[in-house]
């Protein structure tokens, strides 16, 4: 095992990809020279050179729609969205195309191809670089949903979202790039998909993404040292592909769910995962469902604002305290 | 008009030295003339019924079609826009499955999944026909892209209206193309009207693509795009110069929508005696004359003109026994393992 920050995790990912196959390239704004504006990309063009990490200007839909053309003839592109709030610029060739075109043409054309995003808040940037758009990405049919929460897992399932035959949406969390963690040594590779047991609980299940797993493992040992409260946190680590199975398992067994999301309230993730659990394994459950999300507003420049918006453990913890002794 | 680059003045005589031989005319021709047929019977059975939805002709553009088409190479990529009818039938999709997809059927080239505004054939380099106004543009330049990273030597041809001039896609594709000297021809396709307003009231330039080349280091190139010769012409040197590695082209065809944008669109808006103006230089007309004054028998003619209009009936009439989708294909084909699962 080797330790590695989530940010190094970021290049090592694209690195084992690009050394096992030609095809892989990677496109975006100061990916190559400047080695990414959050250093995500670092180190590669002198690995891999210019041909296959290309600077772009900023042109979000020729970035994305080049991208496209790339994966229906042959390469399997990554690009790097500078932030995810520039899906917005973008959503024609993302929602529109990337998505559609697979299923419209019948099968004829399939797009293997990673949009990789910067996602969340944390860095004080204002309402128009710190949101969490993960639900915009999963209320698509045709994309594939991922946000890890670990160095390893930015690593595996950048891999596994390389090689996957169609189009995969790679949210990294702004608040995890200087997060340290053990990574497997030699060539790893995680199913997408496959939801992870972060710490195991029986009271409570507490559902969480990307930033917000290490908030909800910390409200967990809140919970148990200062409650006795055994809770139960699930990382689901993708969104499309949902894996329902641990969810639901997991569930019935602890009887009690919260979800706990950074997307703002009115459709965020949370609210399917709700929806499933409610349709079938209500009946397993002791206490309503709660879903923590950040409020219905956009995201606050000011330190103490954002901090008031964004789901913190303690918070965390007491509404699952709530849920658990109510 | 014949070919010219902007502020260069026109020799007539050099594109008629320029016409390609007999044979290719001929084909272009045949082309031109599935083109009109085929649109002609699929308005006719819209009318019946038959096509639903909507669709977007291109009658009077076929010239812009069928020149491109005949210096592409079978690998080369075509990506249309919602008026995409003409390009696919172009590249030689077969005409039965793409009156099938017309019609909703199970038989259409993407069984009733896409409709008229998105054919498709892989096999046969159609790359699709993307119905959002200039999207197709970012696409054929990924497409050229890859072809250069990979050193194969083939062309991305993009098609696109004078309307999609105006939209930010097509002044990011241009730099990008520009800057990486993608093997790409772009076409606009100006038949001047975006819509059902004329383009050069919402457009600040008089050659809404011509005029912009410059911006993007590009040549700005004019071509009659209803004299199918002087589309050749100018076709040939554009893929010559995408696969020579000099970098992409952007073309402006200057030419006439017969009808009006769609369906829903009698295009009341067109000032008196222009569209008759048009019809005079109507590109099959033209191109019929010309090969009369080329010396081509008259039943030669004849002879393609019987033979194309027999395949677009006994086309439409195959894809009119075509049974309906059957509701399992609903869910299939999002994902390349054929479902659209999102959950185990």
């Amino acid at each position: 095992m080797a330790e590695l920050t989530y940010r190094a995790a970021v290049a090592a990912g694209i690195a084992q990809e690009m050394a096992r196959d030609p095809s892989v390239v990677l496109l975006g704004e100061d990916v190559a020279a400047a080695g990414g504006v959050f250093k995500l990309t670092e180190g590669l063009l002198d690995k891999f050179g210019p041909d296959r990490v290309r600077d772009t200007p900023i042109s979000e839909q020729a970035i994305v729609g080049a991208a496209m053309g790339a994966a229906m003839t042959g390469l399997r592109p990554i690009v790097e969205l500078m932030f995810s709030d520039f899906f917005g610029v973008a959503w024609d060739m993302v929602a529109n195309q990337v998505a559609k075109t697979r299923y419209m043409t019948d099968g004829q054309i399939s797009l293997p191809l990673v949009i990789r995003t910067a996602n969340g808040g944390s860095m004080r940037f204002g309402a128009q670089h710190s949101q969490s758009v993960e639900n915009w990405a999963m209320a698509v049919p045709g994309l594939k949903v991922v946000a890890p929460s670990n160095p390893a897992d930015v690593l595996g399932l950048m891999a596994a979202a390389i090689r996957d035959p169609d189009p995969v949406i790679f949210f990294e969390h702004k608040a995890l790039f200087a997060t340290k963690g053990e990574v497997p040594e030699g060539e790893h590779v995680e199913p997408l998909g496959i939801a992870r047991i972060a710490r195991s609980g029986s009271d409570v299940s507490i559902v969480a993404l990307a930033a917000m797993v290490p908030v909800a493992l910390e409200a967990a040992s809140i919970l148990a040292e200062d409650h006795g409260i055994q809770a139960e946190v699930i990382d689901l680590r993708s969104l499309v592909p949902l894996d329902t199975r641990t969810l639901l398992e997991s569930v019935r067994r602890t009887t009690r769910l919260v979800t706990v999301e950074e997307n703002p309230r009115l459709c965020g993730w949370g609210a399917e995962i709700a929806s499933i659990v409610a349709e079938e394994a209500l009946y397993d459950l002791a206490a309503p469902i709660v879903r923590v999300t950040t409020p219905h507003i956009p995201l606050p420049a000011a330190a103490a604002l954002e901090d008031f918006a964004i789901p913190k453990a303690r918070g965390l913890a007491s509404r699952v305290r709530q849920v658990v002794e109510a | 008009m014949p070919t010219r680059r902007a502020g260069e003045p026109t020799d007539p005589q050099a594109i008629i030295d320029a016409r390609p031989d007999i044979p290719t005319r001929l084909t272009m021709y045949r082309t031109m003339l599935e083109c009109r047929l085929f649109e002609e019977r699929a308005q006719d059975l819209f009318f019946e019924g038959l096509v639903r939805g909507t669709t977007h002709l291109g009658i009077g553009q076929e010239a812009v079609a069928a020149g491109f088409a005949a210096v592409m190479r079978h690998d080369d990529w075509s990506f249309c826009s919602h008026r995409g009818h003409n390009h696919t039938l172009a590249r030689g999709v077969p005409m039965a499955p793409m009156f099938a997809e017309l019609f909703g059927r199970a038989g259409g080239l993407m069984g009733g999944k896409g409709g008229s505004m998105h054919l498709t054939s892989v096999e046969h380099g159609a790359m699709g026909c993307y119905a959002i106004v200039g999207a197709n543009l970012p696409i054929a330049l990924g497409a050229a892209w890859s072809a250069q990273y990979r050193k194969s030597g083939q062309v991305a041809f993009c098609f696109f209206g004078d309307g999609a001039t105006n939209i930010g896609a097509f002044h990011e594709t241009m730099n990008m193309a520009a800057i990486w000297k993608v093997p790409a021809v772009f076409v606009c396709e100006n038949n001047q009207y975006m819509e059902y307003t004329a383009i050069a009231s919402v457009t600040s330039v008089a050659r809404p693509a011509a005029d912009r080349a410059s911006a993007y280091g590009l040549d700005p190139i004019v071509v009659d795009g209803n004299d199918v010769c002087a589309v050749y012409d100018v076709a040939q040197r554009a893929v010559r110069r995408a696969r020579s590695g000099e970098g992409p082209s952007l073309i402006e065809a200057l030419t006439y929508r017969h009808g009006g944008h769609s369906r829903a669109d009698p295009a009341k808006y067109r000032p008196e005696g222009e569209l008759e103006a048009w019809l005079a230089r109507d590109p099959l007309a033209l191109e019929r004359a010309g090969l009369t004054d080329a010396g081509v028998p008259d039943e030669d003619l004849e002879r393609i003109e019987t033979e194309v209009r027999d395949a677009v009936l006994a086309a439409a009439e195959a894809a009119r026994s075509s049974p309906e989708p059957e509701a399992r294909t609903l869910t299939t084909q999002l994902w390349t393992d054929g479902s659209s699962s999102w959950r185990n």
